[in-house]
């Protein structure tokens, strides 16, 4: 079961379909964005709708340095596929640790945020309606960095061992484009969030 | 069920035990058996489903019957409702997705086999998660065993106040567990789908059945996202002592409402569109020509699932949404009437001018067009929001539904089964019990679901577990019980049938229906790798081209 | 052999046909009204202008519907019986036809019209049951859902009551509707009358608003459409529309206080010094419980438990008694009372006209 036609040209070398990995990820993605679309909607649907306890006004500070932070890991991991892809590994690999070193960052600036609030203001998750949705939506974020974050951490163990090639940088780019929808969502939870709801 | 179909001769192939045997099907990543362990466990789920809509019709067969106590009726009619849409009617379509999907396109597999096998038993998890929970489900008081809030769970029913115990737990965390395995299903469909093709398959070139796979594929990840977001925040809420539904804080239940049926709205249309997917490649097969109107059956199925997707709320008709809001609900709910009406004229459409074979597959289609087309008109009936103030959570809406689904879903699925079993078993549904099958069924189908339309203009509300004499409910409750119990008849004789022809069907060949696509270019079953050599094609029938080089579909499009 | 094909194809639809007629036929019997009183709950025995406004459209929305079912039911039998394969075809096959781009915009344009004029008709409808202003006559009446009954509140007339809703009935010339706001204690609810117009649902913390304007006088049944809970099936709804004079006498009769019967003080003792007044109410006694039904005219109501049990001496004294005999699930506890504290409290419930 082979050639249908007799007429018919030379498929074979034009025949190019796209990768993937990167269609798998670009589907995880749809699916996630759905996820946090809905959680966004709860906030800013509550939004002034709690009865009692803090408002956002009172106790959010805008988290600047670490989004700067974790907005610059998107640009690092950037450079870091395409020197992967030029066969740089050095500096690949330097990149990429600043990727992690950065997103690491990052959440420890959440961690540092909800430590505050929680025993500062007294504002958990429990409170009341705005406790709820600020901690349900930074909170699916920060395990999504984390989730990003195990994943980078793996990547630079077979990299410091010398394993990651040239020939992954498509496996790189997958990872990359996770990476930078993380950060795109902070975006959207930051501008909602820290903007919009105070 | 042999998997290798080059025998070299002279070889002796030893007979593997058959612990060796059930250790490959467990750890199979072929896509072909998954999609086989897909349709097993959905027929499993649809005995235990079909068992509880026996229990729920004894228990109406009269007014004030007293066969189950009203606390085990609710768990009937919500574990009927949940196990019939999650764990048998998804897993079922994406069993056949997962078989003829790769063979159509002419692919040695799924794009991610291991993700495959994975998301497979997720699903299968998370339906035995559900039933665990008649053992495992009880908490304080006594309250507990299988979930009982009906498979919306509406808030605050689901609440923690409203649901002590552990009940509602095992509903959440059952569909969010198969919610995960069907995004990794849809994921792997869509990867497959535009990677994966032969050469030659343009986009426009792939069979229906592939575009509509690829379209479901989409709604599932925008669909099933929201019922697994709103899980989460339920759980939150139970749990965490989150405030999401929780009407005393501040809280909303329409939220839930809102994020349920954004789900549950488009979910309906991933369970219909893979069935439009079997109508599109059976009808043309069993009228001898080729579907009419390809490109607008691709634009109208796109377009119903965009559309699908702004119509949710007409599920909420009766909320107290303002006029506006249930005006615009009506006119998306209404319009979306017009692609699907469109596909019904194409497939008519494609019988016209035809040379009818009225095969066992061919009399599910044509039961197919009949109810569907009766279920969209209910549907559309119940769009008119004033009139569904009334026919709103009543009995007239549990007679539409089931007319899509069973006088829908079903029957497509009922044709699917006849006429891919020869493809994945290698021998032929008897044909005699395939035609008792589907009379016993029909007829079966018609008593239950045509006459239920009548208690809920009556004033019969849904979900209740007995009923008032002298309503004018009771000889009609009494002639749906009958027809449900033919029903079961007829599913008898269906799995009869698929165990009998296993071992005594006449042998299928490759090509039994004389059809287009390349699933029926290799041998039945086909053998592991599928095809020996990557095909080529240069139209949307390569078959047809081959079994007709004077006159090649090539040389139309 | 496809002689045989055609007799199963034109049986199918023959069978198809009577089985339609039969259950039209079934419809009209289930239409039949069951005698004067109390009214049915058929859907297209409207009472009041909103479940006729729906009626109205309904029948619309079902004549168009039905010609298209006519209609397209028309070309698929017709192409079933005329292009089935016969023995003479083996081999041949028809013309193979691609598509039509004529046929498909005549089966786009045309289904596109009949949405237009079908949201338009329901649009009419819609604005006009829900954006209808109240008139200065309008009666109020305040709806609690609870689990599993019906709280019902006057404002303006300093009413409670439960279960069983009075109101009077309309004369298109001078209206006197009802406006009732939807609100709930627990989960959410659904009131639904049918003869009486469109379900609204009962929603926690999301008021919701309804009228009727019964131009009948009667008893019009309903019963909660929401799933509550365990006994959602038994929240039943009894509409007594009446006439001026014994709304009036009604309202009267429900805003005087309890009737204090001196033959009843021991059984009010029982019902004072148990756990019955936690929950309900009897205007003019220390009771103010508002979980529960308010009792203090109790007798003025034909049935109990929401509908469950004709209000009886029996059915009361089994009610309080044990509740699960009656309707297994209800939040009302089993009072454990005495035979002698059993009786002397259902005597107290009965003086409470």
């Amino acid at each position: 079961m082979s050639a249908v036609t007799t007429s018919f040209p030379n498929t074979a070398a034009a025949w190019q379909l796209p990768s993937r990995g990167k269609v798998a990820m670009a589907g995880l993605i749809i699916g996630e964005f759905a996820i946090f679309t809905i959680f966004v909607v709860a906030y800013l649907f509550y939004l002034g709708k709690s009865l009692t306890g803090p408002t956002p006004r009172e106790v959010l500070e805008t988290p600047i340095f670490y989004t700067i932070c974790l907005l610059s890991s998107s640009l690092t991991i950037h450079f870091a596929a395409k020197c992967l892809a030029r066969g740089i590994g050095f500096a690949f690999l330097g990149f990429w640790l600043l990727t992690i070193a950065l997103g690491g960052l990052f959440l420890y600036g959440t961690a540092e945020e909800w430590h505050r609030l929680i025993y500062e203001h007294g504002l958990t998750i429990s409170t009341n309606l705005f406790g709820t949705t600020y901690y349900s939506l930074v909170g699916l974020h920060a395990f999504h960095v984390t989730a990003g974050l195990v994943m980078l951490v793996t990547v630079a163990v077979f990299g410091l061992s010398g394993r990651v090639e040239e020939k992954h940088s498509g496996r790189i780019d997958v990872l990359s484009m996770y990476w930078h929808f993380v950060d795109a969502v902070w975006v959207v939870v930051f501008t909602v969030v820290y903007v919009l709801g105070r | 069920m042999s998997s290798n179909a080059i025998t070299i001769p002279g070889t002796h192939i030893e007979a593997r035990p058959w612990v060796d045997e059930l250790h490959q099907w467990l750890t199979t990543v072929d896509h072909k058996r998954l999609g086989i362990l897909y349709i097993i466990s959905a027929l499993l789920f649809l005995a235990i489903g079909g068992v509880e809509a026996l229990i729920i019709r004894i228990q109406l067969m009269h007014s004030h019957n007293d066969f189950v106590s009203p606390e085990v009726f609710n768990r009937m009619f919500t574990m009927h409702g949940t196990t019939m849409i999650f764990f048998v009617a998804m897993p079922v379509l994406f069993g056949f997705a997962n078989y003829l999907v790769p063979l159509m396109i002419g692919a040695r597999d799924m794009a991610f086999p291991r993700l495959n096998a994975f998301s497979f038993w997720l699903s299968f998890l998370g339906g035995l998660l559900l039933y665990f929970s008649f053992l495992g489900g009880s908490g304080l008081y006594g309250a507990g065993s299988a979930p009982d809030v009906g498979w919306w769970s509406y808030a605050p029913l689901g609440a923690r106040a409203f649901s002590p115990g552990h009940s509602s737990d095992y509903w959440t965390l059952a569909l969010l567990v198969s919610g995960f395995g069907s995004i990794g299903t849809a994921i792997n469909i869509i990867a497959t789908i535009l990677c994966l093709r032969c050469p030659g398959m343009k986009i426009n070139r792939m069979p229906l059945l592939v575009w509509m796979n690829l379209v479901m594929a989409g709604m599932v990840l925008l669909a099933i996202t929201p019922l697994s977001a709103a899980q989460i925040m339920l759980l939150i809420d139970r749990y965490l002592g989150g405030h999401f539904f929780d009407t005393q804080a501040g809280g909303s239940a329409v939220l839930w409402m809102h994020f349920f049926w954004i789900f549950g709205h488009p979910e309906v249309y991933v369970l219909i569109i893979p069935c439009f997917a079997f109508m599109s490649e059976i009808i043309p097969v069993f009228s001898r020509k080729p579907i009419f109107g390809y490109p607008v059956m691709v634009a109208a199925t796109v377009c119903i699932a965009f559309v699908s997707m702004s119509v949710w709320a007409h599920h909420m008709f009766t909320i107290g949404m303002n006029s506006y809001a249930n005006s615009f609900f009506t006119l998306t709910t209404m319009a979306v009437g017009v692609p699907t009406g469109i596909k019904i004229f194409n497939w008519i459409g494609t019988m016209w001018g035809g040379r009818i074979q009225f095969k066992t597959p061919m009399l599910f289609s044509i039961g197919f067009l009949f109810q569907f087309l009766i279920a969209g008109l209910t549907g559309i009936m119940m769009a008119a929001s004033p009139f569904d103030w009334q026919l709103s959570l009543s009995y007239f809406v549990v007679a539409h539904f089931h007319y899509v689904i069973v006088g829908g879903i079903l029957f497509a699925l009922f044709a699917a089964f006849y006429y891919w079993y020869p493809k994945m078993t290698g021998r032929m549904l008897s044909e005699r019990l395939g035609k008792w099958h589907f009379w016993l069924f029909l007829i079966g189908f018609h008593l239950t679901f045509d006459v239920m339309h009548i208690p809920g203009l009556l004033g019969m509300p849904r979900r209740i577990y007995t009923y008032e004499p002298g309503r004018g409910w009771d000889t009609l409750n009494f002639i749906i019980t009958i027809g449900a119990f033919i029903q079961a008849l007829a599913i008898l004789v269906f799995l009869a049938n698929l165990i009998i022809s296993y071992f005594k069907g006449a042998r299928a060949g490759n090509d039994p229906w004389d059809a287009w696509t390349l699933e029926w270019s290799i041998s039945s079953p086909p053998p592991v790798y599928n095809f020996a050599v990557v095909p080529t094609v240069a139209s949307r029938r390569p078959l047809w081209d081959l079994k007709h080089p004077e006159d090649p579909d090539s040389r139309y499009e | 052999m496809s002689m045989l094909r055609m007799k199963s194809s034109t049986l199918r639809f023959l069978a198809q046909t009577i089985l339609l007629l039969f259950w039209s036929a079934l419809a009209v019997w289930a239409n039949e009204p069951k005698g004067p009183f109390p009214h049915g709950t058929n859907i297209f025995a409207p009472a009041s202008t909103p479940a006729k406004s729906i009626a109205d459209l309904s029948v619309f929305v079902l004549v168009i519907t039905g010609i298209i079912f006519v209609v397209v039911c028309a070309l698929l039998v017709y192409s079933v019986i005329k292009f089935r394969g016969r023995a003479t075809d083996a081999g041949r096959e028809p013309a193979q036809v691609y598509g039509s781009t004529q046929i498909e915009l005549a089966w786009t344009i045309i289904p596109i019209l009949i949405v237009v004029v079908l949201f338009l008709a329901t649009a009419r409808v819609i604005h006009a049951i829900q954006d209808a202003p109240e008139p200065a006559g309008a009666v109020q009446v305040t709806a609690i859902g609870h689990q599993y009954w019906w709280e019902f509140r006057y404002p303006k007339l300093g009413i409670v009551t439960a279960n069983e809703l009075h109101i009077p009935v309309s004369d298109p010339s001078h209206p006197t509707p009802t406006f009732l706001q939807l609100l709930s204690a627990d989960t959410d609810h659904s009131f639904w009358v049918p003869e009486l117009g469109g379900k609204t649902d009962l929603i926690p913390n999301h008021p919701n608003r309804m009228w009727m304007d019964p131009q009948r006088t009667g008893v019009f049944l309903g019963q909660c459409a929401q799933y509550c809970g365990t006994q959602h099936a038994k929240m039943l709804l009894r509409v007594s529309v009446d006439g001026p004079e014994d709304f009036a006498a009604w309202v009267r009769a429900q805003q005087s206080l309890a009737v204090e019967d001196a033959g009843a003080i021991a059984g009010r003792r029982v019902f004072e010094s148990n756990a019955c007044m936690n929950c309900h109410a009897v205007a003019g006694t220390a009771a103010d419980g508002r979980f529960g039904p308010d009792l203090t005219h109790l007798m003025s109501r034909a049935t109990i438990a929401a509908g469950a049990a004709k209000n009886t001496h029996d059915n009361l004294r089994l009610w309080i008694q044990d509740p699960r005999a009656i309707k297994a699930g209800s939040l009302m506890p089993a009072m454990k009372l005495s035979d002698a504290d059993l009786d002397a409290v259902v005597s107290y419930m009965e003086t409470l006209r």
